[in-house]
């Protein structure tokens, strides 16, 4: 197993565990965090490849990630600040009527 | 022994790191409080930053460690500590955790059988600085400039986004205290 494997396998495992977390926690700002961890897991697969195939274009893109990880954060703070006013509790249960 | 080690260094610091990139990646699943989460979450993105330090994408790290831990996850703690909505009892997981885990493994072990084929052959040696911050920035403001700039606008449009939720939950306060 050389490095490029190595770090495709920690970059996959690390955007399953993301994926995991997102589906069986039940904590909104759990499940935040967990798609955070999937993010990084994109980030590193980047940087692999593109040191792999020694292009910036990789470097590119993890820069682009950063930005919208920055925003997606920017954005659903102010939302679960504003569902945890409302419901009074973090539990993804409670909020059911979102559903529409 | 020593001298074996001492030459094997970067590869030794690179299994090291991602072994504890695994293991804090894992605690954020089994963890229950969400502040304990974000430790093991930055605790992740440090040893991320780490990984690429010794890939040689110092930038990245340095944005890495700057942006993802400095400002997400700073945001994050404040977050967490500003609710103080603590919930021990609660169930800590969701009734989909058996056909989550299944899908983890089988995603996963899907995914490293096909890596496991040696992958097409690197065009230098890993980690021995494919390109330099330099480069990198002349890509990125002469090739890529239109993502820069579409950058921006989203930026703006989050800004604009954020303003907006907090406005309409003011409205509905102002409705809900006067009707």
């Amino acid at each position: 197993m050389d490095r490029t494997q190595l770090l495709i396998g920690v970059a996959v495992a690390l955007f399953s565990l993301g994926l995991v977390g997102v589906i069986v926690r039940r904590n909104v700002l759990v499940m935040l965090m967990c798609m955070e961890l999937m993010l990084n897991g994109v980030n590193l697969s980047l940087v692999t490849f593109a040191q792999q195939t020694a292009t910036t274009v990789g470097a590119v893109l993890v820069f682009l990630i950063f930005v919208v990880a920055t925003v997606e954060i920017a954005l659903a703070i102010p939302i679960v600040l504003l569902l945890v006013r409302d419901k009074r509790t973090l539990d993804l249960g409670a909020y059911n009527d979102l559903k529409g | 022994m020593i001298d074996s080690l001492l030459r094997n260094a970067d590869s030794v610091l690179l299994l090291v790191c991602a072994a504890a990139t695994l293991a804090s990646g894992a605690l954020m699943i089994v963890l229950r409080q969400p502040m304990r989460v974000a430790m093991a979450l930055i605790t992740t993105m440090i040893f991320l930053g780490a990984i690429y330090g010794l890939l040689g994408v110092h930038f990245i790290a340095a944005f890495q460690v700057l942006i993802y831990v400095g400002a997400v996850m700073v945001f994050m703690v404040y977050v967490i500590m500003l609710l103080e909505v603590r919930e021990s009892d609660g169930p800590r997981y969701s009734r989909l955790l058996v056909p989550g885990a299944a899908g983890f493994v089988v995603l996963l072990g899907v995914v490293m059988i096909s890596i496991w084929h040696p992958l097409p052959l690197s065009v230098g040696e890993m980690g021995k600085g494919a390109f330099g911050i330099a480069a990198f920035s002349t890509a990125f403001l002469g090739e890529y400039w239109l993502l820069f700039e579409l950058t921006s606008v989203l930026l703006v449009a989050a800004v604009v986004a954020a303003l907006a939720v907090i406005r309409v939950s003011r409205d509905s306060d102002n409705r809900k205290r006067h009707g």
